[in-house]
């Protein structure tokens, strides 16, 4: 079973959010590095770099194959976990941890949109 | 419309494990049990088992099998002995491939041919067309054989004291038969990997049992997830990356196999005249700086221009490299040539390496 913490928002494409004012913190979630096994790169975007929800803003990789992260949501990347640069192993010894980046949010609105813990627990049991 | 997936003898062995399943080249396989890594490393340093009963056998026999092999396949086998192995291909008449293949001398008048699982009817067809004239009877034996891969440091240790078969006298790219409960069973020293190990071919039944004993025994059960890390490692092909009937041999970058000094084979012609004028483009190894993993299918760049694609690549498990087999053009194919890789939305440098990412370890 999968670990899920109740304090935060996710997507349905596996992704963690936790806004503290205008600032979030997005990672992948148990169940996705999980389902994904051993990681071995994580390719993040740049401070600086505009992410838009719903898009692509960089990729987890594993032995055998690279899945797209998808932004939950839209703003300005302020910070990357430079961690990961050389210690993608992390993600799978604690994906909510290991954040993959902070995003200044344009709209934290856009939060609302996303799943609470329940719900996304039942995705994962889909 | 779907098509249906071929089971092996092994497939509920492997669904009842809990093996991550896919289809691969017609057959439903295992990708992984464990994890790919673990998998990986079980075959480099101690020993693992694949099922590999998807591959194709076909047996090539009567008078003129000598001479008919010897018209298909661009290896020489001339004056081998019996149980002696060789690796090679099949080329149409323009020099690119039909297949990759093992090459079995059971005698001069029989030859056992294995082919890559996707291949099998292709081959098959391919094989029948070109026998006419020739007085040979071209069996596809693929349905009878079951195969397992035992591969590993400890591959022969294990061959002896779980499975009774002695390999000790087996020299490396050679096989015997052994009889066993009345049936004969074939035992090569070859492998995928590049670590010593063993093929076992027999029927379905004795298989099951071959492999039930050896999971009991505690040996890794290995997918082919790892598979593919293991032979790209060691530069091996994978037909429909680094050879395809759009790749010759030579643009393979394996033209140690293409024996131009015999008479003649089919694609002797334009491969005899590739060699003589040069390729255009062949496959390379490229190493890159960091971490980025190259996929097949990824642009490789110099000086903003394309100038070929990955066929393969991966974070080697061995060295931790980022590493790939690619196709790339002349002159951008010499060693130490710096390239840039397009990994997403970047690019990522690095040069143009040997292919051989991490030494075979054979028992030769």
């Amino acid at each position: 079973m999968s670990k899920i913490l109740d304090d935060l928002r996710y997507a349905d494409s596996h992704e963690w959010v936790k806004l503290d004012g205008d600032i979030a913190t997005v990672g992948i979630t148990d169940y996705a590095q999980h389902a994904l096994g051993s990681i071995v790169y994580v390719d993040m975007p740049e401070p600086g770099d505009e992410v838009t929800a719903g898009e692509e803003f960089g990729a987890v990789e594993s032995v055998k194959a690279a899945s797209d992260l998808i932004s939950p949501v839209s703003g300005e990347v302020v910070e990357i976990n430079s961690d990961l640069e050389d210690s993608p192993e992390l993600v799978n010894e604690d994906a909510f941890a290991n954040w993959i980046m902070k995003v200044k949010v344009s709209d934290p609105s856009e939060i609302d949109s996303l799943l609470d813990a329940a719900a996304y627990a039942g995705i994962c049991e889909e | 419309m779907e098509e249906t997936l071929i089971k092996t003898c092994l497939h509920d062995r492997h669904v009842k494990a809990g093996a991550l399943m896919s289809p691969f080249g017609g057959f439903d396989m295992p990708i992984q049990y464990k994890g790919i890594t673990e998998e990986h490393n079980a075959v480099r340093h101690e020993v693992g088992v694949f099922d590999v009963s998807h591959m194709g056998e076909v047996r090539i026999k009567g008078r003129q099998a000598y001479d008919y092999v010897s018209h298909i396949f661009v290896n020489d086998v001339t004056g081998a002995p019996d149980g002696q192995i060789f690796y090679g291909m099949m080329c149409y008449e323009n020099g690119t491939t039909v297949d990759d293949l093992l090459v079995y001398k059971v005698n001069d008048e029989e030859y056992f041919l294995v082919i890559n699982a996707a291949n099998i009817d292709k081959d098959v067809a391919w094989i029948k067309e070109n026998a006419v004239g020739f007085d040979v009877t071209v069996e596809d034996e693929s349905p009878r054989y079951g195969e397992v891969a035992l591969q590993g440091p400890l591959a022969e240790k294990t061959l002896e004291e779980v499975l009774g078969l002695d390999g000790k006298d087996i020299p490396f790219y050679n096989f015997k038969t052994f009889d066993v409960d009345g049936e004969e069973i074939i035992v090569s020293r070859t492998g995928y990997t590049g670590e010593d190990g063993f093929e076992i071919y027999g029927s379905h039944d004795y298989i099951v049992k071959v492999w039930d004993r050896l999971m009991e025994a505690g040996v890794q059960p290995c997918g082919l997830g790892c598979r593919d890390t293991l032979r790209f490692e060691v530069g091996l092909p994978l037909y429909g990356h680094e050879l395809s009937d759009q790749i010759t041999p030579i643009e393979g970058s394996l033209s140690m196999f293409v024996k131009l000094d015999k008479p003649s084979f089919i694609g002797k012609e334009a491969l005899a005249r590739q060699k003589a004028e040069g390729v255009k483009r062949r496959i390379v190894g490229i190493e890159l700086e960091g971490s980025a993993v190259p996929r097949a299918g990824y642009p490789v760049i110099v000086d903003g221009e394309q100038v070929g694609e990955v066929t393969t690549g991966y974070k080697s498990i061995s060295t931790g490299k980022s590493v790939a087999m690619a196709m790339v053009a002349k002159p951008y194919d010499k060693l130490g040539t710096p390239v840039e890789i397009q990994i997403r939305k970047k690019r990522f440098p690095g040069k143009v390496v040997k292919k051989r990412f991490y030494d075979k370890n054979y028992k030769k």
